[in-house]
């Protein structure tokens, strides 16, 4: 397993398979499933005001994870939890563990850059970068991590851009350019926050069937607040309200059969 | 109320067009100095404005002729020297201000960079002849350039800071997703984002202090032949003005007039260069 202290930019197909299959909490899932995250008892706070609320929860690797809720219910908080992203913000403050193929984010010996390079992210607003071209953009996570080899930079090009079916397109889809950024760089994880929200209802179908290919070889945690595409990219559905987690399961038991009223009625469109 | 009708319809009327031209001839008066000062500028240095005024050093008193060649030169070093002062603190500065910090601290860094700007600029040069001059026994280039140099930090400062704090937050966080390392984020990304804003409160900041003469008439002092060595007193093109200007001689008004004709077009020029490159901004950021 890659230790996350010292994440070297290959890793091999071997470290891959090695990954951890403890089985899932009883609480989540009733089948055995190899896991990417086990996030326990998480809380966050942003200055006194609580944005998460002892959340536990098991991602499983390679499938689609969809955090579902209204506002302000903490789901992207709780994403970038996953990569540390949360930090960025000031006087936030962080209880619980999160676990990376049983490895802990928030040890003090953990670099978060290195946590941001297995643990990639793709934001609400795609943003690449004005300054740069198509392909500098997609490469800058290699060069500015220290990668110099002109070849591999141009191999890594090519296949990002074409996981992110970028490579046959002409025009510039600046939020498949952002994916194809965030690929290069060889995450194992890919979080996404609100990806489509921003797309009109061609480019989210290109988003949610790319996700749907993806997961064959990356874990996906996505936010989203459209249920209609949880339902139809995600294997699992966490829900969450308030900043707790109130039901997660397989995405068709939460959307056909929730045990919490709560879920039903966010799912039945009775409040959002 | 009918539309017809209300009752104070040409009172407002008449207010409303005295605004504009009060407004109006508020704008003459800014306009009006620039085109007095350039056509003046224009009228009586535009005929000393020859080959020989930017070949020639200075000549005798008595002797006309001659040009100011040696003060064109002690400028540009002079500005040199003052860029690799003022350029790398004031950017890192900025970059500071706008990335580091605690709120606190930079509220007190932000305000003292105003007061700063806002310090006479013979205040600078008493500061250098103090620290420098006086120690090290001279008037030199490098004084002058230091002089230069102070003022030029709290300036780009503040506009490196502002630019930088333009850029979308959306980029940072972008780069940090991916791995990247703060310090490297900054460069690569925010500072090259800004980069045009960045190089226009530069050059702004390089014009304000290239038609600076208070500070250095301690520091630098001016020097009537060409300067070989940098701790030496060094001629500048506004000293020089300075110099002639008070001179009860024809001869040295004309080419003070030339001179100052020069250094304004030479100003005006970095302002129409910042101009251009301030239009052509990328991606409507910075």
């Amino acid at each position: 397993m890659v230790n996350l202290v010292m994440a070297t930019p290959e890793r091999t197909v071997i470290e891959r398979a090695e990954r951890a299959t403890e089985p899932i909490s009883t609480s989540t899932s009733e089948s055995a499933v190899p896991l990417t995250f086990q996030v326990k008892n998480l809380s966050v706070w942003y200055g006194e005001k609580r944005a998460i609320d002892d959340v536990t929860l098991d991602i499983a690797s390679n499938a689609v994870t969809a955090i579902i809720g209204p506002s302000g219910c903490g789901k992207s908080t709780f994403l970038r939890c996953l990569n540390r992203m949360h930090e960025l913000v000031p006087k936030t403050r962080v209880e619980g563990t999160v676990l990376l193929q049983g490895e802990d984010l928030y040890s003090s010996t953990v670099d978060p850059a290195i946590v941001r390079r297995r643990v990639g992210m793709v934001f609400q607003k795609s943003n690449p970068f004005p300054t740069m071209s198509i392909g500098e953009n997609v490469i800058i996570g290699l060069r500015l991590n220290g990668v110099r080899n002109q070849k591999f930079l141009n191999e890594r090009l090519e296949k990002s851009l074409r996981m992110a079916a970028l490579w046959d397109e002409v025009k510039d889809d600046q939020q498949r350019l952002c994916i194809a950024r965030a690929l290069a760089v060889e995450p194992e994880v890919l979080l996404m926050d609100e990806p489509c929200s921003a797309l009109d209802p061609i480019a989210t179908a290109k988003i949610e069937e790319l996700i749907h290919e993806l997961k064959a070889e990356y874990t996906i945690v996505t936010v989203t607040h459209n249920m209609q595409q949880a339902g139809r990219v995600s294997d699992y559905t966490a829900f969450f309200y308030l900043g707790r987690l109130i039901e997660f399961g397989p995405t068709t038991k939460i959307f056909t059969n929730p045990s919490q009223r709560q879920t039903e009625d966010y799912i039945t469109g009775r409040f959002g | 109320m009918h539309l017809q009708r209300a009752d104070n319809h040409t009172w407002r009327k008449a207010k409303s067009g005295l605004a504009s031209t009060a407004a109006f001839v508020s704008a003459l008066l800014v306009i009006a100095p620039l085109g007095l000062v350039f056509f003046h500028l224009v009228a009586n240095g535009a005929s000393s404005v020859n080959w020989d005024f930017f070949t020639k050093l200075p000549t005798p008193v008595g002797v006309v002729g001659g040009g100011m060649v040696n003060a064109i030169a002690g400028s540009l070093e002079l500005l040199a020297l003052a860029a690799a002062i003022g350029i790398p603190v004031g950017v890192l500065g900025g970059v500071y201000l706008a990335e580091y910090g605690s709120a606190r601290v930079n509220s007190m860094l932000r305000f003292i960079a105003d007061v700063l700007n806002g310090v006479p600029s013979i205040t600078w040069g008493v500061v250098v002849y103090g620290l420098v001059v006086l120690r090290f026994k001279g008037f030199s280039a490098y004084a002058g350039g230091l002089a230069l140099g102070l003022i030029m930090i709290p300036l780009i400062i503040r506009t490196t800071e502002e630019v930088i704090l333009l850029v979308p937050n959306g980029y940072r966080e972008a780069a940090l997703a991916l791995g990247v390392s703060r310090w490297k984020t900054i460069v690569h990304v925010v500072m090259k984002t800004a980069s045009k804003g960045i190089i226009t409160g530069i050059l702004l900041a390089l014009a304000r202090v290239g038609g600076e003469t208070a500070p250095l008439l301690f520091t630098a002092f001016g020097n009537r032949f060409w300067n070989h060595n940098l701790s030496e007193p060094i001629a500048a093109l506004p000293l020089q003005i300075f110099t002639y200007a008070i001179s009860p001689y024809d001869d040295w008004h004309r080419q003070a007039w030339a001179g100052a004709l020069v250094l304004v077009t030479g100003i005006f020029c970095v302002n129409v260069v910042v101009r251009i490159l301030t239009r052509g901004r990328t991606a409507s950021v910075v």
